[in-house]
């Protein structure tokens, strides 16, 4: 079994916390992973991605080939279109449709979606209005993580668990916001794609 | 032991942890500055030293004094920390290693965070040291381990280098039982003691020592020569993570090569001649500058072999390689994806945070800077650099840490005006204080603005020496005029009157200082969530 994602969005979003997430998750089901971050500069309001491999046998490159993705987890919708071509042609973008506006020339949001909604297959998740369902609008990113999860080679437990470990040391009120939003997140994504 | 996540940064932390480090010292620096907060993290349990230091030069001279004292020390830093460190560094080698004492540099091919990409393999040719070049976070792991035995065993310092992707990516390692800091009687100071009649024995001694590197880069096991036999007339030598992404593409290539992955240096010539035996062509595939392969190359190259890489033009000279990169070389298609959008996507670059002080300061010295249109700014390394793109497009220089208040004493002293720098309270600790010693001597009509957020911010917070009142003593004590020496607070509502004042400095005849005193907003907020 190999798994390559990429986690796309912008410094301060949230994308490490959903690779920690993943990496622990992984490590709980037995399977090596690798997952190269973006440090410093990049960090301050830039485009950062980070490459996410899993799989039960050896990994050598950090970085995924090209055309090796198999899906885009994007927090923002114009940093879902930065990375298209690692995506191999069977792979799925699961992108937010909330815009984060911090640059002078962002394209308009209708274009951006469509430019998605054109990837064969693709999942536009309104993160903002179900983060705020769940209790804050900074929990994007775990809806994110709840919508992709139905993507993952991971197992329901293992994400869970891994969530609970990541945010306990903040308290539990946090940890129960987090676990609200992965619910409403993986929700949305059955709902869109019809499953029960 | 169990299973342990790390960052490969923290993969060489915790091997010089189980190595029975007793101190570490680093200045912060992206990608390197993990290896410290790693260290700090867990030295307050294990009773080691590790602490951040006011720039990499001192950081590398504390671990030398570690050494001499015959305890295991360990320097980190990013590639241009080196050139910082560099005369220590070199003079090393010359007054060799007591206790172990291993330099971990981290390299940034394509310039994530930097401003070059220079290889530190050449440091440590130009040393004359040994030198690991990890290609996984166990060979980290181990490769750390093994330097610090390496060091006391030849008596000479022992490099690591990393590469960003290796430095920040996150994988799991198995460690080992950790063996506990031992000491060893110090040495003889006449090797410590370079002048001329000791410096000279002692580079004969690290000349001497040379062929016992080879050897023992020969006989490392990091290095693995995989021999195709006469069935491929292609041979490929990679090096470090460059080696990964040969052996991703491995199982698309229809006739195996004959490979040689190296982990160490001085280059393991044998191994080398092995693989040249057997093959036409060779391909060498590297992280960084054509180290080895213009080594392999020389002046003549070899006659009847084809050297291929990066000064082949079969791989880029500039930027970091990618398994695509090596796929091209190695002569595979390019695996079948989804193309890129017909628009160009709008970059998103790095900018400064929603209501940082270097802001305000920015938009303060712009309004001040109208009457004075000519005026030179002369900036510095940090998150203030920043103000170079637009809306600030405030600054003009940016060339290594403390350059700026030297540059622009060079501009005055040439009759430029106005000249002003601009300068972060922990550049200013790190290579601050000698140009602006100089610039109060002399008063030199200029003007300085330190930008005081408390912290190294870009790096991710980490203590900054020269902050506060400290600062403020010290700019004092190096003889800046108390008149003009200002203090400011950069908010916009004091936009006017702090634009009045910068503007009546630099109409001043001689040196000002202005120190401009705000928290950064990063670390406000992460008081105020630890608050809560």
């Amino acid at each position: 079994m190999k798994f390559d994602l990429i986690l796309a969005g912008v410094g301060g979003q949230g994308i490490l916390s959903i690779a920690f997430v993943i990496d622990r998750a992984a490590l709980l089901q037995g399977l090596n992973f690798k997952q190269a971050e973006v440090h410093g500069m990049a960090q301050r309001g830039g485009a950062v991605q980070s490459h996410l491999r899993l799989s039960d046998g050896p990994i050598y490159s950090d970085l995924i080939p090209k055309g090796k993705c198999d899906l885009i987890l994007a927090v923002e919708p114009l940093e879902a279109l930065r990375y298209l071509d690692y995506l191999q042609p069977e792979g799925t973008v699961v992108s937010s449709s909330s815009p984060y506006v911090n640059i002078p020339d962002y394209p308009p949001i209708a274009d951006l979606l469509d430019s998605i909604r054109e990837i064969k297959n693709h999942l536009i998740i309104n993160a903002d209005q179900i983060a705020r369902k769940a209790g804050s609008g900074r929990v994007q990113n775990i809806v994110m993580l709840g919508a992709a999860s139905l993507f993952l080679p991971l197992e329901l437990d293992h994400l869970l668990s891994a969530l609970k470990e990541f945010f306990q040391p903040r308290g539990q009120k946090i940890v129960d916001l987090n676990l609200k939003a992965f619910e409403l997140g993986r929700q949305e994504a059955r709902l869109q794609l019809k499953i029960n | 032991m169990e299973k342990f996540v790390a960052l490969g940064d923290e993969a060489v932390a915790l091997g010089a942890i189980h190595a029975g480090l007793a101190a570490a010292y680093s200045y912060p620096g992206t990608p390197a500055s993990e290896v410290m907060e790693f260290l700090i993290r867990a030295s307050q349990e294990k009773g080691f030293v590790a602490r951040w230091s006011v720039n990499e030069k001192v950081a590398l001279e504390q671990a030398l004094g570690v050494s001499f004292a015959g305890k295991r020390a360990l320097v980190s830093m990013k590639h241009v920390g080196l050139n910082v460190a560099a005369d220590p560094f070199i003079n090393s080698s010359l007054t060799g290693a007591n206790g172990g004492l291993v330099v971990v540099v981290a390299d940034d091919p394509s310039m994530h965070s930097s401003q070059n990409e220079q290889d530190s393999r050449f440091y440590a040719q130009f040393a004359q040291i040994f030198c690991f070049e990890p290609s996984s976070h166990q060979e980290a792991y181990e490769m750390t381990r093994q330097a610090f035995d390496l060091s006391e065993a030849v008596g000479l310092p022992v490099m690591i280098r990393l590469v960003t992707r290796l430095a920040h990516s996150r994988s799991s390692i198995f460690p080992r039982e950790p063996v506990s800091p031992k000491s060893l009687p110090t040495g003889e100071r006449s090797h410590w003691t370079l002048l001329p009649i000791n410096a000279r024995r002692r580079f004969q001694v690290v000349l001497n020592k040379q062929e016992e590197l080879r050897r023992l880069s020969e006989e490392s096991p990091f290095n693995q020569l995989k021999l195709a036999g006469r069935s491929s007339p292609l041979g490929i030598i990679a090096s470090g993570i460059a080696a990964n992404y040969v052996l991703e593409n491995w199982p698309d290539l229809e006739s195996k090569p004959s490979f040689l992955k190296i982990s160490t240096y001085p280059l393991p010539e044998k191994l080398i001649r092995k693989l040249m035996d057997e093959v036409d062509t060779v391909l060498v595939v590297e992280e960084g500058y054509p180290f080895i392969e213009r080594n392999l190359r020389g002046l003549m190259g070899i006659p009847g072999k084809r050297i291929r890489g990066k000064l082949s033009g079969d791989l880029p000279l500039s930027g970091e390689l990618s398994p695509d990169h090596v796929r091209q070389a190695l002569g595979l298609k390019a695996l079948a994806r989804l193309p890129k959008l017909s628009s160009p996507i709008a970059s998103r670059p790095p900018q400064l945070c929603q209501g940082c002080p270097h802001a305000d300061t920015f938009l303060v010295l712009k309004e001040a800077l109208k009457d004075f249109p000519q005026a030179m700014v002369f900036s510095d390394i940090g998150c203030y650099t920043l103000g170079y793109f637009p809306p600030y497009s405030a600054i003009d220089t940016c060339v290594c840490m403390g350059a700026s208040i030297g540059m622009a004493k060079g501009a005055a002293d040439v009759g430029y005006h106005p000249s002003i720098a601009v300068i972060g309270d922990s550049t200013f600790g790190h290579s601050g204080l000698t140009p602006l010693l100089e610039a109060a001597r002399t008063n030199t009509k200029m003007t300085v603005i330190i930008l005081d957020n408390g912290t190294v911010a870009m790096t991710g917070g980490q203590m900054s020496y020269a902050s506060g009142e400290y600062l403020v003593k010290m700019v004092e004590g190096l003889g800046v005029n108390r008149e003009h020496l200002r203090l400011i607070e950069p908010l916009p509502r004091n936009l006017e009157a702090n634009a009045a004042l910068i503007k009546e400095e630099i109409n001043y005849p001689g040196l000002s200082v202005i120190i401009a005193s705000r928290e950064c907003i990063q670390e406000a907020r992460k008081k105020k969530r630890g608050q809560e």
